[in-house]
């Protein structure tokens, strides 16, 4: 299985547009990187308008910890549409391509391929995260430096110290990996359905965003699914940084606010992966081998 | 006749027994048995379409038959799949392949695929064989068809197997390449030893390298023979046209002209020597069958190119 292994990420690495997930999260992150180092205090005056008349905040503000939780926020939507890129294409693009004849005549049966495709690529998934995280965490907190974290929710602020913010990032990109990986999967189920690239990449890119908006609508309805959906969980990450205060308001280090709704999302999202890869490795297995 | 004496006794490495493949209402393989000797150069022609790649892709566990059994080196190929296949060597339709990587890079991958460590010196030989050793090192996507097709014929070979099958392998080959493939088909199976069972849609590709034949055509089988045999200019192709072919071929069996009998499915088709025609003439008209008509062909080449283009 190793060895399906290797040859699958060797062959994800060789690719050129392996690299374009890569290039476009940096260009983003140091983008707004450098909009912020320019023009960073206008926009934490913007951010903080509302309450400024109730409340001095001393310290910097805009430190690498508000930077990389402004970028998570941004990059979680998109990163999942450059995971879908490589994904999408790990069988159907194969089968565009002619050779998962090749592949599927050999030795190793078609489970063995398929898990060894999907393991593949969700460490693709992880590489980005890891890139990402480096980016938006490490490189943020050298070019701003580090501060207490000071989090604008809708309808009250959070304020973490700033040694008790670096494990709750570890824990978000822990969770972040389990969203992307539901998009790897997915993207993955799509794939196995199709002998064209653009077909699965299409198709997961707009079942991302068709589930996003049942999640966010707030419809009876929908509201009904809405917890079933692995839309609703994906961006739960951010429950990391909401905090239990005591009796006088407050912040309890070192505390999470709602440990079940973070439990609950793994669970669902883990579900959505074994389903998408389940269904894959059927799906192949059942099916002729045309292309 | 002595190598063909040789052929019927030794293991047949593919049994085909009854198999049949349905796409909804398609049938592109209908009810096709036949057997590959070790050793032997096996030509599987037919059309374009005509149900030689699915039967192919049977043989490679890739499409799933409807109905019917294949057997590799005397095993199941549903049960014993992987034992079966790192003995096997194949190149299916076209040569698609990865644009970015290299012809060596190409034979390194696929012979760890095949679960074999191969040196690196069985991979230049191997590009040698094929005439790609000046550019091993290129990125397959600066490479013609031809050379497409060179490479996919070394990725079918890198892992030394026994059983080599070859889809149409010749297609894209200047002249030059053709006779080049050719010369490699003989020389595996008879300096190596290796089974090659090769498709084409020319008849004058396979004639000249297969010890036996099979006719396809939508996705039956028309004719199989020894290819000596088929080509033998003492024996005449020859179609009979009665009122009644059920009973042209029951006194056909009964006369004992079965042997030279090709193929009952797109009208009579027997070959047998010129001077059994008025025999067999005699026998059917005494018989009370009306015979309409005796069409000799001059060759297989003619015979094919009728049968397949009744289509």
């Amino acid at each position: 299985m190793w060895s399906l292994i290797q040859i699958e990420l060797y062959k994800i690495f060789r690719r050129p547009r392996t690299y374009i997930a890569f290039g476009a999260v940096a260009v983003l992150i140091v983008v707004i990187q450098f909009g912020l180092k320019i023009d960073g205090d206008t926009y934490a005056g913007f951010l903080m308008k509302d309450i400024n008349d109730t409340l001095t905040v001393d310290g910097k503000v805009l430190n690498g910890y508000l930077i990389c939780y402004i970028l998570l926020q941004l990059l979680l939507v998109h990163v999942p549409l450059l995971v879908a890129l490589i994904a999408a294409d790990m069988i159907s693009g194969e089968a565009n391509l002619g050779t998962l004849r090749l592949l599927f005549s050999s030795p190793y049966s078609r489970t063995h391929w398929v898990l060894a495709k999907f393991i593949a690529a969700s460490m693709y998934t992880i590489l980005l995260l890891i890139w990402l995280a480096f980016l938006a965490l490490f490189v943020s907190m050298w070019i701003f430096g580090t501060d207490d974290l000071f989090l604008m929710k809708s309808n009250y602020v959070v304020l973490i110290e700033q040694s008790d913010v670096l494990w709750r990032y570890v824990g978000a990109f822990v969770f972040a990996s389990f969203s992307l990986l539901t998009v790897t999967s997915l993207g993955f189920l799509m794939s196995s359905l199709s002998s064209n690239s653009i077909g699965p990449i299409v198709g997961t890119m707009s079942a991302i965003v068709f589930f996003t908006i049942l999640s966010t609508l707030n419809i009876p309805l929908f509201n009904v699914v809405k917890p079933y959906l692995f839309t609703t969980h994906m961006n739960n990450w951010k429950e990391f940084f909401d905090i239990k205060v005591n009796l006088d308001n407050e912040a309890i280090r070192g505390s999470i606010l709602n440990i079940p709704k973070i439990k609950t999302s793994i669970i669902v999202l883990t579900l959505h992966i074994i389903l998408f890869v389940t269904a894959s490795v059927i799906i192949i297995k059942k099916k002729d081998i045309l292309s | 006749m002595f190598g063909v004496f040789c052929y019927k006794h030794s293991m047949a490495v593919i049994k085909v027994e009854n198999i049949s493949k349905n796409f909804g209402a398609l049938k592109a393989v209908d009810d096709l048995s036949f057997e590959v000797e070790a050793g032997q150069v096996f030509g599987f022609l037919g059309q374009n379409g005509s149900g030689k790649s699915t039967t192919i892709r049977m043989l490679l566990s890739l499409i799933h038959p409807s109905s019917g059994n294949i057997e590799l080196f005397g095993k199941s190929i549903q049960k014993n799949r992987a034992s079966i296949l790192e003995k096997v060597g194949a190149i299916i339709e076209r040569p698609d392949l990865y644009p970015y990587l290299s012809a060596t890079e190409h034979l390194q991958l696929f012979a760890k695929v095949r679960k074999q460590k191969v040196a690196a010196i069985s991979i230049t030989k191997t590009l040698e064989q094929v005439g790609l050793s000046n550019r091993s090192q290129d990125k397959v996507q600066t490479f013609s068809l031809g050379m497409k097709q060179r490479l996919g014929i070394a990725i079918a070979l890198v892992h030394n197997p026994s059983l080599i099958i070859l889809d149409e392998p010749t297609n894209g080959l200047d002249p030059q390449g053709i006779a080049d493939i050719r010369a490699l088909i003989q020389h595996l199976a008879k300096e190596e030893g290796k089974t090659v069972f090769v498709s084409s849609h020319l008849l004058s590709e396979i004639e000249q390298v297969a010890h036996q034949i099979l006719i396809i055509h939508q996705g039956k089988k028309m004719v199989e023979g020894v290819t000596k045999e088929l080509l033998d200019p003492e024996k005449r192709i020859v179609q009979i046209k009665t009122m009644d072919d059920v009973k042209a071929l029951s006194i056909i069996v009964a006369g004992g002209f079965s042997q030279y009998l090709l193929s009952r499915k797109e009208g009579i088709f027997l070959k047998l020597p010129t001077s059994a025609i008025s025999m067999l003439n005699e026998s059917l008209v005494q018989s009370g069958i009306a015979v309409l008509g005796i069409e000799t062909k001059n060759s297989l080449e003619d015979y094919f190119l009728q049968i397949t283009s009744n289509a």
